[in-house]
């Protein structure tokens, strides 16, 4: 377990976080300017904080108090940085071993071969780094992090400096990686979706902090945070399992927490479990059952909180088994007269949920 | 007429080596310096930087003085090397090698510091986080990154050594066979009556070799440009 509580002062920005990140991928989630990377490169040692403490395992990485303020190279902290940073004067093999040679071999915990195999590397082991497009670098770099055989793998927006279609295809690398590396591992983004497909934990910075941390779910659901986690992106999130699917009509039937939620169709063996992301702005409200509408997935439940800051729209926050939120507009919310306890019915397009809403957890995926 | 008369060949090969020894032995002492001026903060940086470019802005014949003053039999670093290691300096080609190294040292230095500047950084830290110690990274990031800049300080400073005349004439005198170098050899035919012929021959292999290095140096840093990868 990492243990985080440390302040620096850059200029006039003051950091002061404190977090803890426990197995699992924990996604340290804020806007540009939030002090991300600075806050990863005071856990790696790359800066130095004016005071504080870092732990991990019962190591001590920083004390200001203690005096203890362990270079990098002695942290075994594994970094991928944003621009993957490979030694453009090596071999892809060349980089990956890099880290792994120096470590002695009881210290590994890294299989060379398997590493190769989880991210597909085989292909470029001959290579020089400058002959590889933007995804395949980023592979390496986790790679070669990976096989220095570190306590913690550290992540600055790997994902940041590649267009759509690259993020996608090195998207599941990086779930393979949490789920079968066996490594706990701090994800640094900007990008909601990503966060909410890749992390388990989720620790909202802001200005310098860290304003709330918990797991994905329970932050997704909370409507003070609103504002930080990005207005349009607002959406609850909850776990889900493949039940079946309807080869008829293209569709695939999702359960949580006794209820079933048709999506289109998903490429997954029943049991596969994911996460499902579901927008505000894609949930309507009706007071009675709908009949004789195309929504297919109607959800009976309970508003719980109302969110309106006086704009033309309001967040709602309806329990049904799982937190949902809705976005209506102030004026619906005062024609039905919607309060905290009454009954409403959640209404959520089926072809809303698309893809990129969508993680898959623990389990592998050969895409 | 184009053959080397012995005298000739004797000064070549003094030159060679005076060189050589001039370019092994600052090479270190170079490395060390560009490294500090290229990456370290320090008092007295400017100071060093200055006192670098001396040899470059000086005349030559006030090198080669202030290295007999310092360097000679009786002088304060000349009598401590002949006191404890026997070993002489002045007027012999060790001297000569010594006048060779400083005239080209600040050459040497300024571009293997450009190189080292040039490397980026943030693949030294990435190695850090690797694992690796600030020597490691040095060996093995910063310095093959940075080869083709040593490479050409190398070549230049070897080139500035071989031509050397006034530190060294100043310094170590003009003794055949001891401390007569190319260009002394040169100079010391200009002089003498009937050695136009000598002396076209000795520019002749001055031009050649120049041209050799140069070529070299540009092969190689192709290829350290090619195995580096850009």
């Amino acid at each position: 377990m990492l243990e985080v509580d440390i302040s620096r002062r850059f200029g006039d920005f003051p950091l002061h976080v404190r977090f803890t990140a426990e197995t699992g991928l924990t996604a340290l989630f804020g806007r540009s300017g939030a002090g991300k990377t600075s806050l990863i490169n005071l856990l790696a040692g790359l800066e130095r904080p004016d005071g504080g403490r870092i732990e991990i395992d019962g190591h001590v990485l920083f004390d200001a108090s203690e005096g203890v303020d362990l270079p990098p190279q002695k942290r075994r902290l594994g970094y991928v940085f944003q621009e993957s940073r490979l030694f453009p004067h090596m071999s892809v093999l060349g980089n990956l071993s890099y880290g792994m040679r120096l470590r002695p071999a009881s210290e590994r915990h890294q299989d060379f071969h398997q590493v190769v195999d989880m991210l597909d590397l085989k292909p470029f082991l001959d290579r020089r780094p400058k002959t590889l497009s933007g995804g395949e670098k980023q592979r390496v770099a986790i790679g070669r992090a990976l096989l220095a055989s570190p306590r913690l793998l550290l992540m600055d927006e790997p994902l940041a400096s590649l267009d759509a279609p690259r993020k996608n295809e090195i998207l599941p690398f990086i779930e393979r990686l949490r789920d079968e590396a066996n490594l706990p591992i701090v994800y640094v983004s900007h990008a909601l979706d990503e966060v909410i497909r890749l992390a388990d934990t989720l620790v909202i910075l802001s200005e310098g902090r860290a304003v709330a941390s918990g797991s994905v779910e329970q932050i997704m659901s909370r409507l003070d945070l609103r504002p930080l986690t990005g207005r349009y992106e607002t959406g609850a999130v909850f776990s889900a399992a493949v039940v079946a699917q309807d080869d008829t009509f293209g569709l695939t039937e999702l359960a949580f927490a006794g209820n079933r939620l048709l999506v289109p169709r998903l490429r997954m063996p029943e049991g596969t479990s994911l996460r499902v992301r579901i927008r505000a702005r894609d949930v309507s409200l009706s007071l009675t059952p709908p009949a004789d509408i195309s929504v297919l997935n109607i959800f009976p439940g309970r508003i719980e909180e109302i969110g309106a800051d006086g704009g033309p729209q309001a967040d709602l926050l309806v329990d049904i088994g799982v937190p949902l939120i809705a976005r209506v507009t102030r004026k619906s919310l005062h024609e039905l007269d919607l309060k905290p306890g009454k009954k409403v019915y959640a209404l959520v397009k089926a072809v809303a949920v698309d893809r990129p809403s969508l993680g898959q957890r623990g389990t592998e995926i050969r895409s | 007429m184009w053959t080397l008369t012995p005298f000739e060949i004797e000064a070549v090969r003094l030159s060679l080596r005076v060189a050589f020894w001039a370019v092994a032995g600052s090479l270190p002492i170079g490395l060390l310096t560009a490294w500090l001026l290229a990456r370290c903060d320090f008092p007295g940086k400017s100071l060093l930087n200055g006192l670098l470019y001396l040899p470059m802005i000086l005349p030559p014949v006030v090198i080669g003085y202030l290295l007999l003053i310092l360097l000679g039999r009786r002088g304060p670093l000349g009598s401590w090397l002949f006191d404890t290691l026997g070993v002489t300096v002045a007027f012999t080609w060790k001297g000569a090698a010594v006048a060779s190294a400083v005239m080209a040292f600040p050459l040497m230095v300024q571009a293997i510091r450009l190189s080292l500047e040039a490397v980026d950084r943030r693949l030294e830290q990435a190695a850090l986080t690797l694992g690796a110690s600030p020597a490691r990274v040095f060996l093995t990031v910063t310095l093959p990154l940075a080869a083709p800049g040593v490479l050409s300080g190398t070549i230049l400073s070897f080139a500035r050594g071989f031509g050397e005349f006034g530190a060294t004439i100043t310094f170590v005198s003009n003794i055949p066979g001891e401390t007569q170098t190319l260009p002394l050899a040169l100079f010391s035919l200009f002089q003498a009556p009937g050695g136009e012929a000598g002396a076209l021959r000795l520019m002749i292999v001055s031009i050649l070799l120049a041209m050799a290095a140069l070529v070299v140096s540009e092969f190689l840093a192709r290829r350290v440009a090619a195995r580096i990868g850009g």
